[in-house]
């Protein structure tokens, strides 16, 4: 139990740091590094809460694909590779409070509601049998939704990117 | 007569021998420390990777100790079981993956060398690299290099072993591009990467193939997965597998060892590697990256020993490869000029014998060959780049810019000579005993036409080292040695060669302004140079076969005594000096089943291998040609450098056979541009074109239909929808909504951020208010 | 482990991807912000799953993911468009939208 505890601080302090980091970094190609550090963390604390296969998956598609994604658009787009003052815009001081104050909203509800209520200690692993058996079963309907909106987007993708 | 339980000892084990995981995690760590913090610290990253690889250097001397300890509390022929620990890694979907050190004779060995060759390099490069703009980089690189390396040596199982070759892989790429400003470096990287990859799909491939076919026996017999080497070994010596499955996951996994060896025919990225730096040069060609093939086969020797049944034939898949690269590869060292290049090629040819040896059953002898090869051949990397760094101007042309370098550089020149011994097979030098162990057996095991080729190989290899030892330190000094371009040497040392690859002329050469003619190097490049000509001298006494047996040492501790084992030790521990208990094996001699056939009850981790018993007769007939080949190449060279002789000069232009020769030779048998010219266009090609042509015929086509049924489709919605029942409510709702837009439109600026922040500080305000009204 | 800690973590990472959004320039980091957001909400899926030992929330954190590829898909070839047709992707200069 004090193994996992400190286990998920150490993560979570990196990944704070880390998200911080995106957000403020005047660097693009840094801030696709430190998401990547976020996202790492993201699929450590999964694997905490016994979510293997959710894990897997956000290491496959998150820290695979979608930040080859991030790279290239910033390489396509020719963003500053380096050092950019540019990046913040006006409103800037403006997301400081509302994000304050959108925690302090959040924080008092959660603490409000689950106070000090624990995380069951034996939670059994969730096995990937046990997905697929939820996806293609009663979740069936939005895994179909699910893959038009995908085709649709990789239409859509196609049709937006492509030279005419 | 049946050797029962109690003949049994209890092996010893120790501290250094369950930690042997913590050698490469050492470097590891120091990795992160110099990528992290390494620009702050005093000396730049450097002492932290020196650090670490001294850490990792006495980790596995102490492992080493306590292995020969270990071997030592075994009784005689006794099954010396290696000290095992695993943990699970990852576990998805009933699969289990677990990670792990194995430590036995061969990781000992390799081990110490890697460690130790890893530290000398680093000690070196403090002083190579002095004031290069990515130091901090370089030591980084390094030493993950070497923990890759490192990993690789004490993996338990496949996927580890894997993890530690494309490190290695990755890191490769890196140093290779050190100063990726030149073009020529760059391109040198990206090709041994591409090249080397090529041959990791092998190794991807035959993971998957053993793991897939031995996982059943192994699980049932071992207890462990079939990504365990143990397992694979135990289950490739069981009878059990189907050859043909054997037969394709070897050819498989030696691809790959191709590919990281440099063996013909993807030895091509090997001599462009020396675009790198040479320390780089010296740790890559002598202990690590090239050496990771060798060790794939010494590693998985059982898979690859019953996959081509190297016993029962007279050639196979790997002796062949080996042959041809020996031959090859040493003809080519003779038309080059750039020394890197000339070390470049004898390491290929020098793999080549490991391969041949490995392919022949020679399984001592090729890992001897690695041991004492790293020595020597690192010291021969080192001299050269003592050489280009205090001599010639960062200059590696051995017909323009040296010469005459003997008596200003004496203690480069001695440790050369000695390296260059050792390498040809001179007796008592260390490679005597390790290189003609191999062509002996590769005899003995009935491997005929192959020794011949191996003796020819030593001729050559005698040959070409002495024309680059002239052309080097003898004859009269040429170019940058005689001090020529010493007033200019700032801004002219790339004219010199442009007809050559310009190496290590950029960063580290703008700040020795102490060099003033060629002279001696630093402590820092002679001390790790006289550390490696003593070893090159010596370390051939651990396996020294004409003494007798009490002089191969190296036999007892590293080859693994091929008895048939009862019981496996269960990992993890204090249990790893459990003891197997063997079946019958009769007293006296120590023949075992193993290899030859199947073990009825137990299982055998090692083939049971013969050794050619030693003689002086076959001994002196390779030193002879070795001496021949000295002599011949001695007396050409001093003809055709020093005297200029009439008769050899320009013989390559007169002579229509030698030039065509010749000409293969400089193009390199034409391989790059078989590579680059016909098969990268041809595959290359038609996938551009294909895709090219699904692009214009299948994508737009269904692009063209999607969008000719929604223009239909929106026609219709127009049509009976839009304007009957909506337009009727937006033209009501429109006057209302102009009438509050007027009074918000300073708001709708356009500014998506400005959108963003106003969304969010609703969604805020709104949250805010949820709180409040339910607490 | 309590709920909270994963509930807390997941708000903070909401709050700062909700800063990113706002205050940054470049459309390619609000895209990363917004990946941030979606991260949170996956991680307070997927805990809630664990809480109360049910599968349904690992299911919708994956299609949350398959959603967010998408998205990314999309939302990079909104931008490369932009950046085809404007030479800038600095969202304080496209305002063509002003009512």
């Amino acid at each position: 139990m004090v193994a996992q505890n400190i286990g998920f601080a150490i993560i979570a302090t990196i990944m704070v740091i880390a998200a911080i980091r995106v957000v403020t970094t005047s660097n693009v190609v840094h801030a696709a590094l430190w998401l990547v550090v976020v996202l790492a963390g993201v699929a450590a604390q999964y694997i905490l809460l016994a979510a293997e296969f959710v894990a897997v998956t956000q290491v496959l598609v998150y820290i695979g694909a979608v930040m080859v994604l991030f790279l290239f658009g910033t390489m396509l787009t020719r963003s500053r590779i380096g050092v950019n003052s540019g990046l913040n815009n006006r409103y800037s001081n403006l997301g400081i409070p509302v994000a304050m104050v959108l925690f302090a909203a959040m924080s008092l509800a959660l603490a409000d509601s689950f106070g000090t209520e624990k995380l069951p200690s034996d939670g059994s692993l969730v096995t990937t049998q046990q997905i697929s058996d939820q996806i293609f079963g009663p979740y069936l309907l939005p895994f179909w939704a699910l893959s038009f909106v995908l085709l649709a987007a990789v239409i859509g993708a196609i049709v937006l990117a492509r030279k005419d | 007569m049946i050797r029962s339980a109690e003949a049994l000892q209890t092996l010893s084990s120790g501290w250094f021998l369950e930690h042997a995981w913590l050698i490469p995690i050492v470097p590891a760590i120091g990795f992160f420390i110099i990528i992290l913090f390494g620009k702050k610290l005093p000396m730049k990253g450097s002492e932290i990777g020196l650090l670490s690889m001294l850490s990792s250097l006495v980790l596995a001397g102490g492992t080493a100790m306590q292995w020969i300890d270990r071997v030592n509390s075994g009784a005689e022929a006794q099954f010396i079981a290696p000290v095992v620990r695993t943990w699970n890694w990852w576990q998805i979907g009933g699969m289990k993956f677990t990670i792990g050190q194995s430590i036995d004779g061969l990781a000992v060995i390799v081990l110490v060398v890697v460690a130790f060759i890893s530290t000398l390099v680093q000690l070196y490069s403090t002083e190579y690299l002095k004031g290069d703009r990515r130091y901090t980089h370089f030591f980084a690189a390094l030493t993950l290099f070497s923990a890759g390396m490192l990993a690789m040596v004490v993996a338990e199982d496949t996927i580890l072993f894997l993890l530690g070759w494309e490190i290695m892989g990755l890191c490769s790429f890196m140093l290779i591009g050190h100063w990726w400003e030149d073009g020529a470096n760059s391109r040198a990287a990206l090709k041994a990467f591409f090249t080397v990859r090529t041959g990791d799909m092998g190794l991807l491939v035959g993971v998957a193939m053993l793991y897939f076919a031995s996982n059943e026996w192994t699980t049932e017999h071992l207890g462990v997965s079939g990504f365990s080497i143990r397992g694979i070994s135990a289950w490739a010596l069981s009878g059990e597998p189907n050859s043909t499955v054997i037969l394709v996951a070897s050819v498989a996994l030696f691809i790959a060892a191709i590919g990281k060896s440099g063996q013909f025919p993807l030895h091509t990225w090997l001599p462009d590697a020396m675009a790198g730096p040479t320390p780089v040069s010296s740790l890559l060609h002598s202990s690590t990256m090239v050496v990771a093939g060798v060790f794939l086969v010494s590693r998985l020797y059982p898979v690859f020993f019953t996959g081509f049944d190297i016993l029962g034939s007279g050639g196979n898949f790997i002796t062949i490869i080996g042959g041809i690269t020996i031959v090859i590869a040493a003809a080519l060292a003779f038309v080059q000029n750039d020394i890197k290049k000339v070390l470049a090629y004898s390491t290929v040819s020098q793999l080549g014998y490991m391969m041949l040896g490995l392919g022949a059953g020679a399984w001592l002898p090729a890992v001897f060959h690695i041991f004492t090869h790293a020595f020597f051949k690192a010291c021969l990397f080192l001299g050269a780049g003592s050489i280009s760094h205090s001599a010639s101007h960062h200059s590696f042309d051995m017909k323009k810019d040296m010469g005459g370098l003997r008596k200003v550089m004496p203690i480069t020149f001695t440790t050369w000579v000695i390296s260059t011994l050792a390498l040809c097979g001179v007796f008592p030098f260390s490679g005597f005993f390790s290189k003609d162990e191999i062509i002996d057996n590769v005899g003995h095991n009935g491997y005929q036409l192959f020794m011949i080729i191996g003796l020819i190989g030593a001729f050559m290899t005698a040959a070409y080292m002495t024309r680059a030892t002239y052309l080097t330190f003898f004859g009269e000094a040429r170019g940058a040695s005689a001090g020529e371009h010493h007033d200019e040497h700032h801004d002219a040392h790339a004219p010199a060669h442009d007809d050559h690859d310009s190496h290590d002329v950029h960063d580290a050469h703008a700040t020795d302004h102490a060099d003033h003619g060629p002279h001696e190097s630093g402590w820092r490049i002679t001390l790790p140079l006289v550390l490696l000509a003593v070893l090159a001298l010596s370390s051939g006494l651990l396996n020294a076969t004409p003494f007798g047996e009490k002089w191969e040492r190296i036999k007892t501790w590293v080859e693994p005594r091929a008895e048939v084992v009862m019981e496996t030790a269960p990992g993890g521990p204090g249990h790893s000096n459990v003891l197997s208990i063997p079946a019958a094996a009769e007293e006296g001699h120590h023949d075992s089943p193993c290899g030859s056939e199947t073990p009825e009850e137990g299982v055998c981790y090692a083939p049971q291998l013969q050794h050619a018993p030693f003689k002086w007769s076959k001994a002196m007939l390779s030193l002879g040609i070795v001496f021949l080949g000295i002599a011949l190449s001695w007396l050409f060279s001093t003809l055709l450098y020093t005297r200029k002789d009439k008769r050899l000069v320009g013989l390559t232009e007169r002579n229509g056979v030698l030039r065509a020769g010749y000409n293969l030779l400089i193009n390199k048998y034409y391989l790059d541009a078989l590579y680059e010219n016909v098969i990268v266009r041809a595959i290359a090609g038609p996938i551009a074109a294909a895709a090219y042509w699904f692009n214009q015929n299948v994508l737009d086509g269904i692009l063209h239909a999607v969008a000719r049924a929604s223009r239909a489709f929106s026609g219709w919605v127009y049509r009976n929808i839009d304007q009957r029942v909506v337009d009727g409510t937006v033209n009501n709702s429109g006057k209302a909504t102009k009438g509050a837009g007027g009074v918000l439109a300073p708001v709708q600026s356009g500014k998506v951020s400005q959108y963003g922040a106003l969304l969010f500080s609703a969604a805020a305000v709104a949250a805010l208010v949820l709180v409040i009204i339910n607490s | 482990m309590l709920v909270n800690q994963f509930l807390f973590l997941a708000a903070l990472l909401f709050c700062i991807g909700v800063y990113g959004v706002i205050a940054r320039k470049n459309a390619v980091l609000v895209l990363m912000s917004i990946e941030l957001i979606l991260n949170a909400v996956n991680l307070n899926f997927v805990a809630f799953a664990f809480a109360m030992e049910t599968q349904d929330g690992h299911t919708f954190a994956l299609y949350i993911i398959a959603i967010a590829a998408a998205e990314v898909g999309v939302g990079l070839g909104l931008v490369l468009l932009i950046f085809r047709n404007r030479r800038t992707i600095s969202l304080d200069d496209l305002s063509e939208m002003k009512g």
